[in-house]
């Protein structure tokens, strides 16, 4: 058995960074929102009170906090409250856009990484371009887009497609091409760099096997990809479930997501508290199920022998 | 060109092409293949054998030319449609599949129902001996198991003809000298009409049948081993396979059986004709294990010259000497080492005889 060595001080510096990086900017603002979750909401001036009793000096858990996440004041119906239903619609809507950045993202990530090796850093900085524009600014161009008003409705008009303007702003369309246009690249990067790897000759294996080339997709090429895809997949889906600035220059009133929700409550009702608690459950939605994928699956980004 | 394809045709190729860009990558080969023959083709890398081999699988699309097969042109078919099948040099298993998924793979493209799938699969399993291997999959397997299953995924559909790339190219040479027989006995087993593709000329003399001999695009002779060895067409074929002693010369007796040149290092009998013309350059090739060395003077007339050995190799089973002419040509001679005490041991710097047989020597028209 090999004897476990202490790591060099080089190496230990070079593990240090990530976990010094992680604990301060991720870990212990962490356990801040936790904290705030479990405490009672205090005034304008402090938000939240100390999680002591100041007359009795206990402890006390305020676990209200996250008991009227799914539960409305009035002793009312189990997860009926706006907060569970602003969950699901971020998952459900996150789905969508994940779903769509994969459809979308697919073919322009294998178009990439089947052309000529020359080509492909300038349809990469393509798909890159983008980044070098304001992202507000990049979402603000969608409302020319897609307003009443608009390029497009502008378009239809014109030619004679349509006598009124289709209704495409502040909906769950408008809303989706933003989210999905915006977080693209993000589908196609690690999918490209998936795809450039693949083997050519385990497709004329197929080939020669019998597989059409549709056939042969499906069962190898597809399969092949999956940690890119897995990866691609998450990328897009983790960031657009808390999405707050799209869903509110985008969607319509009744596309309002969890981040948008928590921002009500932390600036408009004041209550710090269930706002913490509510992006701590949702920190919780996201992880523990993918730490379950992971666990089961192994490591998803495990290269291909 | 050599005639071929003596025998009846079960593939066929007529006057096949394939131009990429300008370069001609194959060059009008026109090939008869025996039904249950196994065929190779033989030649360094570039000249064209693989580019030849990845049409017959459906890969390239021949600039022109017919490739027939059991009668039937297969040439603008796609490969998945053909009933060729092909062992890849890189075996290329599907990595995410186990053994028994990789051999079924081609089985459940044909839509056989899964009975006849499972009892074809264990077949084929049974086959190369890797039953045991079965829900493994390939990176767990070592590199002679891998071609095994390369070797069944392959047969697995009973293709018509089957096509090896470099079939012992990636295992270690140990190895590979005992899967040639295992890999021919197999395919023999099976009954398969098979073209393989090798720069390994040791490869293709133990197992094909015949021997296709490619250079640029064309092909230059194709025979059996022995043909090809022993009568090679020309310089190249000669040069290519085995060790091979070359003498430039002319022409200046041509009889129906015998005929002589006169070359660098003296006149050299044949035993021959040519029914060339006298005077015509020719090339002379004696293959080095049928020369004899000695220090004392045979009692042969022709064809006995003399020299300083220059370079003595050891292989164990024969030695090599280089010898160096009185003209300065380097001659190459193999002997077996049959006593293990040779008291007229020949050394470093020996003035020694050299000698061979007139039934020994080629010519070589060019």
């Amino acid at each position: 058995m090999p004897t476990w060595k202490f790591p060099s001080p080089g190496r230990r510096f070079v593990i240090a960074v990530p976990y010094t990086w992680l604990i301060l900017f991720f870990f212990l603002p962490f356990l801040i929102l936790l904290y705030i979750s479990f405490v009672d909401m205090g005034n304008d001036i402090s938000p939240f009170k100390p999680i002591w009793d100041s007359k009795t000096g206990l402890i006390k858990l305020k676990y209200e906090n996250y008991w009227s996440i799914f539960r409305t004041g009035d002793g009312g119906l189990l997860f009926k409250t706006i907060y569970i239903e602003a969950y699901l619609r971020s998952i459900w809507y996150a789905l969508c856009t994940a779903v769509l950045c994969l459809v979308i993202g697919y073919p322009f990530a294998y178009f990439i990484a089947r052309s000529s090796p020359s080509v492909r850093p300038a349809l990469l900085m393509m798909v890159m371009l983008p980044f070098w524009t304001s992202f507000l600014l990049r979402v603000y161009a969608w409302k020319g887009i897609l307003a009443d008003q608009g390029v497009l409705n502008r378009t239809f008009m014109f030619l004679g497609l349509r006598e009124e303007p289709i209704l495409m702003l502040y909906t769950d369309v408008s809303m989706l091409v933003g989210m999905t246009y915006v977080y693209l690249p993000f589908m196609v990067l690690p999918l490209y760099a998936n795809l450039v790897k693949l083997d050519y000759r385990l497709l004329e294996a197929a080939y020669d096997l019998g597989a059409s080339p549709w056939k042969a997709f499906w069962l190898v090429t597809v399969p092949l990809s999956k940690a890119g895809i897995v990866a691609g997949f998450m990328l897009v889906f983790i960031p657009s479930v808390g999405e707050f600035v799209i869903p509110s220059l985008l969607g319509g009133p009744e596309n309002i997501m969890i981040g948008r929700v928590v921002w009500d409550e932390m600036f408009t009702s004041n209550n710090w508290p269930r706002a913490t608690a509510l992006a701590v459950l949702m920190i919780a939605l996201i992880v523990v199920p993918l730490a379950l994928y992971y666990h089961y699956t192994g490591d998803a980004a495990e290269p291909r022998k | 060109m050599a005639e071929m394809g003596a025998k009846e045709g079960y593939l066929v190729t007529e006057r096949l092409v394939k131009r990429f860009d300008e370069a001609v990558a194959v060059d009008e080969v026109s090939l008869s293949v025996a039904k249950g023959e196994i065929f190779a083709l033989l030649g360094s890398s570039g000249c064209g054998k693989s580019t030849l081999l990845r049409m017959l699988a459906g890969f390239e699309r021949p600039s022109s030319g017919r490739i027939l097969l059991g009668g039937q042109d297969v040439a603008d078919l796609p490969p998945y449609q053909r009933p060729i099948n092909m062992m890849f040099q890189s075996y290329a298993l599907f990595p995410h599949l186990d053994i028994w998924e990789n051999v079924a793979f081609g089985l459940k493209r044909d839509g056989l129902p899964k009975a006849e799938v499972k009892q074809r699969v264990g077949e084929m399993l049974d086959l190369v001996q890797l039953t045991a291997f079965a829900k493994r999959l390939p990176h767990q397997l070592s590199g002679g198991q891998q071609q095994r299953v390369a070797l069944a995924r392959s047969l697995a559909k009973r293709p018509k003809l089957l096509l090896l790339d470099e079939p012992l190219g990636a295992l270690d040479k140990k190895l590979r000298e005992q899967t040639q027989f295992e890999l021919v006995n197999i395919i023999e087993k099976v009954g398969v009409t098979c073209v393989m593709v090798t720069h390994d000329q040791e490869e293709a003399m133990t197992m094909a049948n015949r021997i296709a001999v490619m250079s640029k695009g064309r092909v230059l002779q194709v025979g059996t081993p022995e043909e090809v060895y022993e009568y090679p067409a020309n310089r190249f074929v000669a040069d290519f396979i085995g060790n091979v002693n070359l003498f430039d010369g002319r022409l200046h007796v041509d009889e129906p059986d015998r005929c002589a040149a006169t070359t660098g290092i003296g006149e050299i009998h044949v035993g021959h004709g040519v029914s060339g013309t006298l005077k015509m350059p020719v090339t002379i090739a004696v293959r080095p294990e049928k020369l004899e060395i000695s220090k004392e003077l045979p009692a042969v007339v022709n064809n006995v010259f003399t020299g300083t050995v220059k370079e003595i190799a050891y292989f164990g089973s024969y030695n090599t000497y280089i010898v160096i002419a009185s003209n300065g040509a380097r001659v190459r001679i193999t002997q077996a080492n049959t006593s293990r005490h040779d008291l007229s041991r020949i050394t470093w710097e020996d003035q020694v005889y050299f000698w061979w047989s007139d039934g020994a020597g080629i010519v070589l028209r060019d």
